[in-house]
């Protein structure tokens, strides 16, 4: 337990740090909230006297030190209340909207591909150093590692539309944009979301890879495995059963730095594909200083990487019991 | 240790092992990390062509056919220009002007060749004038035209929107975005080894506050966090402070991996009999980290160094592709590819995409670099 109540206070301070910063950067921009307020009011013809903003810049707390203003800013964020988005006039939570959800469904569908993708393939490698596939899944794999997944998206987008004329960016079919949520537009997103899945994918894959390739290969050198087969177990039963077990802890223990990559990756992958989820949203709302939608959208993908790194690590206890008894490996 | 084929390859006259042998035995560290490295051919040619890079950013202006920034509306997104290599006389390449039309259809500029119109291609021609290195003045270029401007007649890789030449402005991004790997790894570097090297040589407390940093920075997904903070920086500073706050925002996360690799080394040297020696016989605390230790492992913090250059190159591409990072009159491959941002772009005019070209070899070669320099960093070991 002990090995989890750290990584719950890393989880803690990773949280702070992205909160510290995203309540920087809605402060940066010269002039408060009010200031921006009432532009807003102004350009609809609502005159704003001095008395009127000073009295709204105390009812907002504007006035109070800095630290105040953050923790009542972090109060609000974590009971829901994410203010004002100045360029939709709207509140950022509407803004915000499915967009989250979609960009919680992108990151897990990579990280399934991630793992889907790199446990056969690494044990593959390993058991078969050196074959033809070995030397295939290493090109790729370096390939993957270094194209920058944004490229990658560039680059597949040019093909598709070069070679079959389509065009892959979007996670829905036009009919679906705008529809209610239904069986038929799931099934609509399930059909989109597995390029970008598979583009945000690939470097960690490529990682992933030679991690288990590595662990396996080790593990296969040990005598138990040698006396295992000289007892006549059948090869992969033999494989599957004892050396890929033991070479999976490591392989858990990864994928907590991956998730943070992916989601990462997702932004600007996302303004490259345009999908609908909060990539391209918090690339205009930068551009526009628009601090509060910025902002919140911010914080709620560093939250998001906290709390995706914390279930990984659970998985990690239960598959690993060394961490179980003693706390670290 | 077992006499490596090349070595023997070497010494015409060491036809006996033992001379072999011996030389082996004498060497310094540095030569068996040389010899070590050389066996690596793919990390070699990552180095030779990385040495190729950056030759290309100092020699830019005399490479580049055109200035970075000479736009001009009549030449809007001109496809690349084929080099005719042979004509009636034989080997003489040329090139043929051009003349821009609207499409009465699409409204697309479309640009036919005018046979009539032959520019032939000489070597050390003059064009613009510049200053190499900031300092010689000089208008010699190593390609030109006879006949007309070069600036205004030769576009190898075609142009952009703007009508400037993608090939001449392909040479000027690589002095950009190659300098800001190199400047950030710098700052990172210093991070992580004082960091890092307080965190392994002093343990303890400290080393505890230092690691859980280290993790917390690692978890946090950096691209938003990048662009926040690069959308903040002030709209009216200058191209060059622009440059060095991007460099040092890249490098805010980046020293996490020096660290460890500082602290590692640290951690395995602290208990080793000659740093004990070197207390005993009363050097003070730098003199043991400086003299003694440092240099003994040097060579891993060159590898990791190298390693993580190329995560920088694409920090500052992918901001820059985003809008957030250098703006322009600044160009750099991230610049570049703004233009291609969108499938239009992509589908109509895909040499704006060449910039992406140079990014991928650049962090390939430099991957393939830092992972023969780390196997060589330890000359020792087997």
């Amino acid at each position: 337990m002990g090995y989890f109540l750290r990584r719950l206070l890393i989880a803690i301070g990773t949280l702070a740090v992205v909160s510290v910063v995203a309540f920087a950067i809605i402060q940066l921009p010269p002039g408060d909230f009010v200031d921006a307020y009432v532009g807003v009011l102004e350009s609809m013809g609502d005159m704003v006297t001095e008395d009127r903003e000073l009295a709204m810049r105390q009812q907002y707390g504007l006035l109070e030190p800095m630290y105040v203003q953050y923790f009542a800013w972090a109060r609000d964020f974590f009971s829901g209340d994410f203010g004002l988005s100045m360029e939709y006039k709207r509140p950022v939570r509407e803004v915000i909207g499915d967009r989250l959800w979609l960009t919680v469904a992108v990151a897990a569908a990579s990280v399934a591909f991630v793992w889907l993708m790199a446990l056969p393939v690494g044990i593959y490698s390993a058991v078969r150093q050196y074959s033809f596939g070995d030397y295939a899944f290493t090109f790729i794999g370096f390939l993957g590692l270094a194209v920058p997944n944004f490229l990658l998206a560039l680059v597949v987008m040019y093909f598709s539309f070069r070679y079959f004329g389509t065009n892959v960016g979007g996670l829905f079919s036009p009919e679906y944009v705008d529809a209610p949520w239904s069986f038929a537009k799931v099934r609509d997103l399930l059909a989109h979301i597995w390029i970008p899945a598979i583009i945000l994918g690939t470097g960690g894959t490529a990682a992933l890879i030679r991690i288990m390739r590595a662990n396996l290969l080790d593990e296969l050198r040990k005598p138990y495995v040698v006396a295992a087969k000289a007892r006549g177990l059948s090869e992969w039963g033999l494989i599957l059963k004892y050396p890929v077990r033991v070479a999976l802890n490591p392989f858990a223990s990864t994928i907590g730095y991956i998730f943070p990559y992916i989601v990462s990756g997702s932004i600007i992958v996302s303004v490259v594909l345009s999908l609908p989820t909060v990539g391209p949203l918090l690339l205009r709302a930068l551009l526009a200083q628009d601090m509060y939608l910025a902002g919140t959208i911010i914080m709620m993908i560093g939250t998001m990487t906290v709390i995706g790194t914390l279930i990984s690590d659970v998985i990690l206890v239960l598959v690993d019991p060394r961490i179980r008894f003693t706390g670290h490996r | 240790m077992t006499v490596r084929p090349e070595t023997v390859e070497e010494l015409p006259a060491a036809t006996e092992m033992g001379v072999v042998e011996e030389r082996f035995e004498v060497a310094t560290p540095r030569q068996l990390i040389w010899w070590r490295f050389r066996r690596h051919r793919l990390a070699v040619a990552s180095g030779i062509i990385l040495i190729g890079f950056y030759l290309a950013a100092m020699f830019a202006p005399f490479l580049a056919t055109s200035e970075p920034t000479k736009a001009e509306a009549q030449r809007s997104l001109m496809p690349p220009m084929p080099i005719h290599w042979f004509d009636d006389s034989g080997f003489n390449p040329h090139v043929f002007g051009t003349a821009g039309k609207r499409d009465p259809k699409t409204f697309k500029r479309v640009y036919v060749e005018d046979p009539n119109k032959k520019y032939e291609i000489h070597f050390f021609a003059r064009g613009f004038a510049y200053k190499l290195f900031w300092l010689i003045p000089s208008n010699i270029h190593l390609i030109g035209i006879e006949g007309a401007r070069t600036d205004e007649a030769l576009f190898l890789l075609g142009t952009d929107v703007q009508g400037r030449d993608v090939y001449s402005r392909l040479l000027f991004a690589t002095q950009v975005s190659m300098s800001i790997g190199l400047v950030g790894v710098m700052i990172s570097l210093t991070l992580g080894v004082v960091l890092g090297g307080i965190s392994g040589f002093f343990g303890g407390f400290v080393d505890t506050v230092i690691q859980r940093v280290i993790e917390i920075l690692r978890s946090i997904p950096t691209i938003p966090l990048w662009m926040g903070l690069a959308a903040s920086l002030p709209r009216e500073w200058s191209v060059l402070q622009i440059y060095f706050a991007i460099t040092v925002l890249v490098s805010i996360f980046g020293w996490t991996e020096l660290a460890r690799v500082v602290r590692g080394r640290f951690l395995a040297l602290r208990e080793e009999d000659f740093v004990t020696a070197a207390r005993l016989s009363g050097a003070s605390r730098p003199r043991t980290i400086f003299r003694h230790m440092v240099p003994s492992f040097s060579s891993h913090i060159i590898a990791a160094s190298t390693l993580a250059i190329p995560e920088m190159i694409i920090a500052e591409t992918a901001l820059s592709f985003l809008g957030l990072g250098l703006r322009p009159p600044a160009v750099s491959y991230g610049v570049m590819l703004q233009s291609a941002q969108n499938i239009q772009t992509v589908a109509t005019t895909p040499w704006l995409m060449v910039a992406a070209v140079p990014v991928i070899v650049a962090v390939l070669a430099f991957n393939f670099l830092g992972d023969g320099l780390r196997d060589a960093a330890d000359p020792y070991s087997q």
